[in-house]
């Protein structure tokens, strides 16, 4: 797949200013540092009349292209100490365990090179079995669960990986449209290793029956894209007599390809 | 070389504050530090209403210009207790807020760049993430030869990216949309 820049084909009128974008290493005095791909094609457009609240949320201006310097291919190093014991494990914040069907959630985070991204942190919050935020705008009528708070954190391994054990998220009701209802899903946060990889996505459950109404859902252009915010049901995980599994990869943008890369990174490339 | 396609980006939709928010996430220094200044600002929507439910993420370099990250060229830096990275929701009436260091100039491809913040804007009814940064008033000459500022034609757009200051720090006011629309970047 190519990985040229080409905002062009934004359907949401909000693509760069330049339709062919320089690549971020051209020669010049100062410093040089590898940019990041450009994955316009992957995102969903900010204007996306499907979901109502995008109206007056999105800039009417074309975005002005920012070449990739150190402020953009840096970010923050957090460590552990931004976890506490039981984050990792929705099931175990409280005195008793959460109702719902107990699963595991877990997979790699790597960039589009293949090369997994080690310790970064990724968070995550979600609604309970009913479909019910710990949040106080959200007040329609299903129980909330004393022993559900609903956020994960951890940081990924040396080999990209993470885990929770959560339960299954409920759907839940919203006023975009009649009768709305969101197919059930995790909220993602994650860092990367650098401030072009920043991500918030949502995590989708498989054969969801709601997909078809869902603006979400279908604000990502390419069917194939939406496919990417799929778990699938890994029975390999799933633990007897315990919990189901779920398996979601996610795959943060990689470095540019630049003459100035050097050989060593090249071969790094192992997949 | 094989590349595997991206993760596309969702909304943070309307309940991130269960997840995002951190107690220390205003503070990318501790209050009392030497030299310490807020950065704040409001969020408008293209009705100019104050968006009360968006997220605000800030990152930028040290005083020095460095940045403590194995891809910095330099080196990474440590400086102790300095963050780089802040995080506010916005509150009631859409303003956030962050405690921080002013940053250095940093090595660009033209020479260095001015001394900047990038500012990442999440929120309900954004699919995605909008960038901006902050630039800062009294670097005049600095801001004149910044080659990201100077990429943007409109005089009057660039503005939209330098702050304004203010007793204890500097406020920059996002505009989602809307006449005075902020320069939102291509990342």
């Amino acid at each position: 797949m190519s990985t040229t820049p080409d905002g062009a084909h934004r359907p949401d009128g909000a693509g760069p200013a330049h339709g062919s974008a320089p690549r971020t290493g051209t020669r010049a005095p100062g410093l040089h540092v590898p940019g990041y791909v450009r994955d316009h094609d992957t995102h969903p457009p900010l204007d996306y009349p499907g979901y109502g609240s995008t109206a007056l949320r999105h800039p009417k201006r074309p975005l002005t292209l920012l070449p990739h310097t150190l402020t953009e291919i840096t970010a923050p190093v957090l460590g552990g100490d931004r976890l506490g014991a039981h984050d990792h494990d929705l099931t175990r914040q409280h005195e008793g365990e959460p109702q719902g069907q107990r699963i595991i959630v877990h997979g790699q985070v790597r960039d589009s090179d293949g090369r997994p991204v080690p310790h970064t942190l990724v968070e995550i919050w979600q609604a309970n079995a009913a479909g019910r935020y710990r949040h106080t705008g959200d007040t329609w009528p299903a129980p909330l669960d004393p022993h559900f708070t609903g956020v994960g954190r951890v940081l990924t391994d040396a080999e990209g990986r993470y885990r929770f054990v959560t339960v299954r998220p409920g759907a839940y009701p919203w006023k975009n449209h009649r009768n709305a209802w969101r197919p059930a899903h995790i909220h993602f946060s994650l860092f990367g290793r650098a401030f072009t990889q920043r991500l918030v996505t949502q995590m989708y459950f498989p054969d969801d029956p709601l997909f078809f109404q869902d603006p979400m859902w279908q604000s990502v252009p390419d069917e194939r894209a939406r496919e990417r915010m799929l778990a699938r049901f890994d029975y390999d995980t799933t633990e007897p007599e315990w919990a189901l599994a779920y398996r979601w990869d996610i795959v943060l943008r990689g470095r540019e390809q630049t003459p100035f890369e050097s050989e060593e990174e090249v071969l790094e490339d192992d997949e | 070389m094989s590349t595997h396609p991206t993760t596309p980006s969702q909304t943070v939709g309307p309940y991130l504050h269960i997840g995002l928010p951190w107690p220390d996430g205003p503070f990318a220094v501790a209050e009392g530090t030497p030299g310490a200044l807020w950065l704040r600002g409001t969020v408008y929507d293209g009705a100019g209403a104050p968006v009360t439910d968006a997220l605000i993420e800030t990152w930028q370099a040290d005083p020095e210009g460095r940045f403590d990250h194995p891809d910095d060229p330099r080196g990474p830096r440590n400086l102790p207790g300095f963050r780089g990275l802040g995080r506010c929701p916005t509150d009631a009436s859409g303003s956030y807020g962050i405690l921080t260091l002013k940053p250095g100039p940093v090595p660009g491809p033209g020479g260095d760049q001015a001394p900047h913040v990038d500012i990442s804007v999440f929120g309900r009814g954004m699919l995605n993430r909008v960038v901006t940064r902050l630039y800062f008033p009294e670097e005049e000459a600095a801001n004149a030869a910044d080659p990201v500022l100077n990429s943007i034609g409109d005089p009057a757009a660039r503005a939209t990216l330098v702050a304004r200051r203010e007793e204890d720090g500097y406020r920059l006011d996002i505009r989602l949309q809307g006449a005075d629309e902020t320069v939102f970047f291509d990342i």
